[in-house]
């Protein structure tokens, strides 16, 4: 009997682990019932195996397989097109800058597209980070038409002969119908001059279940190809992205650390496997 | 998607057989419904528990009766307590005796700071009053423009004496607003700080040094309604670090369910003040806690 109250003791604590990792409750419980049937199955006996098992089943979920690379790479003279987008405030005008700088690092050159052109200070704040990580930074009118600041972007990367446009949006509530409509044509209307290689959807790991919603109406929308979690410097686990990965497909390639040009790192699952874990 | 509340505890009560008193089976598995779409709504686990202890309390003595939908008795004690915990004690703004009366943001990053600075500034102006904004985020590049910006398009002054991305002091500068304040006499000042984590030590000294120099009446916490599990740590840290008046719940316009307003008023006690709905300095009222009640259960 003792046995069986350690045993739920355990199975507590992993619940609780997982729901305040904002792992969700629906996909906590599927996590939970597979393990206790697997250690049934596998007649384990120690907390410690069951933490080990927990920790390959997260890692399961989170699909190391994934292919997590960054299309970033210019097509003969059509540079690449990154467009990055997502609600207010994550962090995409930070994630465009440090994603340049870590491009012109490893040599080439870079275009930044101030699409937002609603928010007070954007474009400044994207040359500001121009400026510090030596990308050149197209801008338009403030209140002007954002579309045509990313064409107008891509424009300048052919021009320059650039490796790579990165476009930053205004942060949007993927609630708001029109300002998704504009979006859509943001991205339409670089279309018509070259394809676009990535969309990077950037979630703030302090979001809650919320998250999903944002990722499922953005896929929609603009058809993400890569997300970037940032804020992990922080006490937030992120855990909301293994539904969105699960369900959209979309792999997690980025992640932000701090808000320095050189806070960004690839997505290591183990990484964040263990950071949800907290070991 | 989520169910409601309402529809869980429907397919919860279909099994109830007798009038009267609830069961102690029937709470359970009511409380575990509650315990569900609490979770769902991002209120706090920890929360959460304390909030379900007491809705089982409440059901224990009361009386359900099948005639009237059980279910519908039941979201009614809840949504009733919901509004209990996130109304209690709602205030106003707290203007000093003597003005300048001083206002302190902070929060984490990408909160809503900047803007509610405007917000809150051309809300009081719309009341007759003389506010000032002052440009204490010396750290995120062009936070300083973007808060004269704000500034501008509330027709208020502005205080801000140092350029910023990385250079100038925010405590001198909070320091030095109060007295250039008094002799521009603007009875409201609006300290707009940088964002910080919880867990940054040196950035949250830094904002208790900025609380220290300008003796603020009100210092309010901005947080983002779509905030979730880490509400309460970073509640928790922000009440530790620097220590907070009230509360305002950010980007309310969006579909997250809210329970953040559930988790930091029951952490830390602080009334939560003001909504943030929007990117329009218009997109402001004041919090009213029924709705967001109905919010977090989804009704
Ligand atoms: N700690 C931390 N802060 C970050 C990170 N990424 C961005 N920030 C901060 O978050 C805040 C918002 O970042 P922005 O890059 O302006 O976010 P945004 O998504 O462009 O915002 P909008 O354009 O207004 O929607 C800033 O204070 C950044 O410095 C990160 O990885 N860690
Ligand atoms: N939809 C919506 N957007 C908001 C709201 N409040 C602020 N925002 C947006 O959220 C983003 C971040 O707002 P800021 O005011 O710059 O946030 P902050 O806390 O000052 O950010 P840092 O100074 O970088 O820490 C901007 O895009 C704002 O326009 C709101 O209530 N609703
Ligand atoms: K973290
Ligand atoms: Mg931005
Ligand atoms: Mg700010």
């Amino acid at each position: 009997l003792s046995r069986d109250r350690l045993d739920d003791e355990v199975w507590d604590e992993i619940e609780e682990n997982l729901i305040t990792a904002d792992v969700g409750v629906a996909p906590t419980r599927a996590i939970v019932e597979d393990l206790r049937t697997k250690v049934k199955v596998l007649g384990t006996r120690t907390p410690s195996e069951v933490r080990a098992m927990l920790r390959e089943e997260l890692l399961t979920q989170i699909a190391p397989e994934l292919d997590r690379t960054l299309h970033v790479r210019p097509h003969g003279e059509r540079p690449a097109v990154v467009l990055v987008v997502g609600v207010n405030g994550t962090g995409k005008t930070t994630t465009s800058g440090k994603l340049a700088r870590v491009l012109i690092g490893d040599g080439n050159k870079v275009v930044l597209g101030a699409a937002d052109t609603f928010r007070a200070a954007a474009a400044d704040q994207l040359q500001t980070w121009g400026d510090r990580v030596g990308a050149t930074v197209v801008r338009g009118p403030e209140g002007g038409d954002p579309a045509s600041v990313a064409f107008d972007a891509v424009a300048k990367g052919f021009e320059d002969h650039a490796d790579t446009v990165i476009v930053d949006t205004a942060g949007r509530l993927h609630t708001k119908t029109g300002l998704m409509d504009e979006l859509g044509k943001v991205k339409r209307v670089i279309e018509k001059r070259a394809l676009v290689d990535e969309v990077l959807l950037v979630l703030d790991a302090t979001t809650g279940q919320n998250g999903m919603r944002q990722a499922q109406v953005f896929a929609e929308v603009v058809n993400i190809t890569g997300i970037a979690l940032t804020k992990l410097d922080g006490t937030a686990k992120g855990g909301i992205v293994i539904s969105v990965q699960r369900e959209l497909g979309v792999p997690v390639k980025l992640v932000g650390l701090g808000e320095g040009p050189d806070d960004l790192a690839p997505f290591d699952p183990e990484v964040f496997v263990d950071a949800i874990l907290g070991d | 998607m989520f169910e409601t509340l309402s529809d869980r505890l429907t397919s919860v009560f279909s099994s109830l057989r007798s009038k009267g008193r609830l069961s102690d089976a029937d709470i359970d598995a009511t409380c575990r419904e509650i315990r569900i779409a609490l979770l769902e709504a991002d209120v706090a686990l920890a929360v959460v528990k304390d909030f379900v202890a007491r809705i089982k309390e409440r059901a224990r003595g009361a009386e359900v009766s099948q005639a009237l939908n059980p279910a519908q008795q039941v979201v009614k004690i809840v949504n009733d307590e919901l509004i209990e915990i996130l109304g209690g004690e709602t205030r106003r703004l707290r203007y000093a005796k003597t003005p300048p009366t001083v206002v302190m943001l902070a929060g984490l990053q990408g909160s809503g700071k900047t803007t509610l600075a405007g917000k809150l500034a051309k809300w009081l102006r719309d009341q007759g009053h003389a506010p000032l904004l002052v440009a204490c985020d010396l750290q995120r590049p062009n936070a300083v423009q973007q808060l004269s910006v704000m500034a501008e398009r509330a027709e208020v002054a502005v205080f801000a004496p140092e350029p910023g991305n990385g250079v100038g002091d925010p405590v001198a500068v909070a320091r030095q607003s109060i007295e250039h304040a008094r002799r521009q006499q603007h009875d409201v000042v609006i300290v707009d700080t940088a964002g910080r984590l919880g867990i940054d030590q040196e950035l949250m000294r830094q904002a208790a040094d900025i609380r220290d120099a300008i003796s603020p009446d009100e210092v309010l916490f901005v947080v983002d309604a779509m905030i979730g599990q880490d509400a309460v740590s970073t509640a928790q840290a922000f009440m530790d670090g620097v220590g907070f008046d009230g509360v305002v719940l950010t980007k309310l316009d969006g579909d997250a369910r809210g329970g953040a307003a559930l988790s930091v008023r029951h952490v830390t006690g602080r009334p939560i003040m003001f909504a943030s709905t929007g990117e329009k300095l218009a997109d402001f009222d004041a919090f009213h806690p029924d709705r967001m009640a109905g919010r977090i259960l989804d009704m």
